[in-house]
């Protein structure tokens, strides 16, 4: 495994374990997330990329059993060593395998963020949305209809409204659980401009199934395995010149 | 033969369906048959008189006394049950004990509530014979219903609301409050809509706890006579079975209206929030 220093690292993952009780998903995780670059996750199913994300907002602390060890720094903090989840996941936000607009209007899914922040200002709300929309690529599409139920959209558009709801919370870092796994190719290539584009602002984490997607959208690729990290390199570089037999093997396809 | 076979289960399947169908349609006729008659407006506006031509409407009243009081009281109770079963309680022994025990309770005979009430809110809290004493009996009985009810609601929030709600940073309250209640509204209701029916429907219990008294109740401390009550009484003293059936039409009336209302009130809910 190989780490290259450059830029600076916004997360910082050290020797990091992950136990469904008995049962241990992650072994022993070292991984330096670089700040405002998009860092893709592959590796076949079930090899952890997606608990090792949920770690980062501590989604995990949602399933009765799971016992962590090790440490997560984001931006200075251990994040298991502080109990204020609240604003870590302010910090992080989380964009979902599906679509899970909530059953109300569009203004209302994408204000609700800073709503519950104590945010009441009807101008700054107002602001926020669309600004978030923009941001997401979909205010053109939907500034018609901001008082219509978000849950008519197409699902490739709820996915932009739910990158919007998380982009309304101003984080540093968007989490992405393998977003267009649920969409058709179009919207997966909309999202994958979006992605490029927010780079400038956020750091992207995103879990991917589709190795042409990893290629095709980040900075940094980690190779996932059976819970362990084999190689975590330049993308170009695990693309073309992976350094483990088995990267190769995977990014190849002859296995996954 | 496979087609004589279909043939065959169709005609069982259209002749229940048409059975069920012609009981609910026999006994409504009857009873309007039977009672259409008395009915008018002095019959239901009507203070009632011990010489048998006078109107119901202390019974009215006296009813939606004990719906509304036991629904006040049953209905937050059973709520806030529900969500600590489902959203916060450990899923583990205590709570499959606490479940095992609400259902046990829904199949308990309602005679049973009412000696119970009759021994503990009459005598041993002293309320007495009274409207209060029978709707915190009423309480009791519908209950288990509201949690039930409630709880299948919330069982049936995708996690995935839960989960976008929590990664924008928000408490488990907020959560609860903003995402999660508001979708299950729908099925609360419906839980609160069937205690409606099971209040409204209820002799027994209220017999032992409210007693009979056949007057307008001064509060509700006052004894008193439901609807139910008074059609029971009616029929076991003068086996005047119009009289009877005609306080059957006006609770078939005031079921039938708030199952109506019921409907539409989680028709307009589903539509705010859904569409």
């Amino acid at each position: 495994m190989e780490q290259r220093k450059e830029g600076t690292s916004i997360i910082n993952v050290r020797d990091l374990n992950l136990f469904y009780g008995e049962k241990q998903a992650l072994f022993g995780v070292d991984l330096a997330i670089l700040e405002k670059e998009v860092t893709a996750l592959i590796g076949p199913s079930g090899c952890g990329k997606s608990t090792f994300l949920r770690t980062l907002n501590r989604m995990n602390d949602l399933i009765d059993g799971v016992k962590i060890t090790g440490d997560i720094i984001i931006d200075h903090e251990d994040i298991y060593k502080t109990n204020d989840v609240i604003k870590l996941r302010t910090k992080v936000g989380m964009v979902f395998q599906k679509p899970n607009l909530f059953p109300m209007s569009i203004y209302d899914n994408v204000a609700y963020g800073p709503r519950m922040q104590g945010i009441k200002n009807k101008k700054e709300l107002n602001k926020i949305v669309e600004e978030s929309l923009r941001s997401a690529a979909i205010w053109d599409e939907v500034q018609d209809r901001l008082k219509t139920s978000a849950l008519g959209l197409s699902g490739g558009q709820q996915q932009r409204v739910c990158i919007a709801r998380a982009i309304a919370m101003k984080p540093d870092i968007i989490l992405m659980d393998e977003p267009t796994s649920a969409l058709d190719p179009i919207s997966t290539l909309k999202i994958e401009e979006l992605i490029t584009n927010m780079k400038k602002d956020y750091t992207i984490v995103i879990v991917t199934h589709n190795m042409q997607q990893a290629a095709r959208v980040s900075d940094k690729t980690a190779f996932f395995l059976n819970g362990e990290v084999i190689e975590y390199d330049d993308t170009d570089n695990i693309f073309s010149t992976p350094q483990d037999q088995r990267t190769e093997d995977y990014v190849t396809g002859r296995f996954g | 033969m496979r087609h004589f076979k279909d043939s065959l289960l169709r005609a069982l399947l259209w002749l229940s369906a048409f059975l069920s169908v012609a009981i609910l349609v026999m006994i409504v006729g009857f009873i309007f048959y039977k009672g259409i008659g008395l009915i008018s407006f002095d019959f239901i506006f009507g203070d009632y008189s011990p010489s048998g031509d006078g109107g119901i409407w202390p019974m009215i009243i006296t009813t939606i006394y004990t719906v509304v009081i036991s629904l006040v009281i049953a209905t937050p109770i059973g709520i806030l049950a529900a969500v600590y079963l489902q959203e916060y309680a450990k899923q583990g022994r205590l709570v499959r004990l606490i479940r095992f025990a609400t259902e046990s309770l829904t199949g308990i005979p309602s005679i049973i509530y009412g000696l119970f009430g009759a021994v503990f809110f009459v005598t041993t809290l002293k309320l007495g014979m009274s409207i209060l004493a029978a709707s915190l009996t009423l309480t009791i009985i519908v209950l288990p219903v509201i949690i039930r009810t409630t709880e299948e609601a919330l069982k049936t929030v995708p996690r995935s609301y839960r989960e976008g709600s929590l990664a924008l940073g928000t408490t488990k309250l907020q959560t609860l409050y903003k995402v999660i209640l508001p979708s299950s509204m729908p099925g609360i209701l419906s839980g609160i809509i069937l205690s409606v029916g099971r209040i409204v429907g209820e002799s027994a219990a209220i017999f032992l706890t409210a007693g009979t008294v056949a007057a307008m109740p001064e509060s509700i401390l006052s004894s008193a006579r439901t609807l139910t009550v008074h059609s029971y009484l009616v029929t076991q003293e003068s086996g005047d079975i119009e009289l009877a059936a005609a306080v059957g039409i006006v609770l078939i009336v005031i079921i039938l209206a708030i199952n109506l209302s019921a409907t539409y009130i989680s028709k307009k809910f589903n539509k705010a929030t859904n569409k």
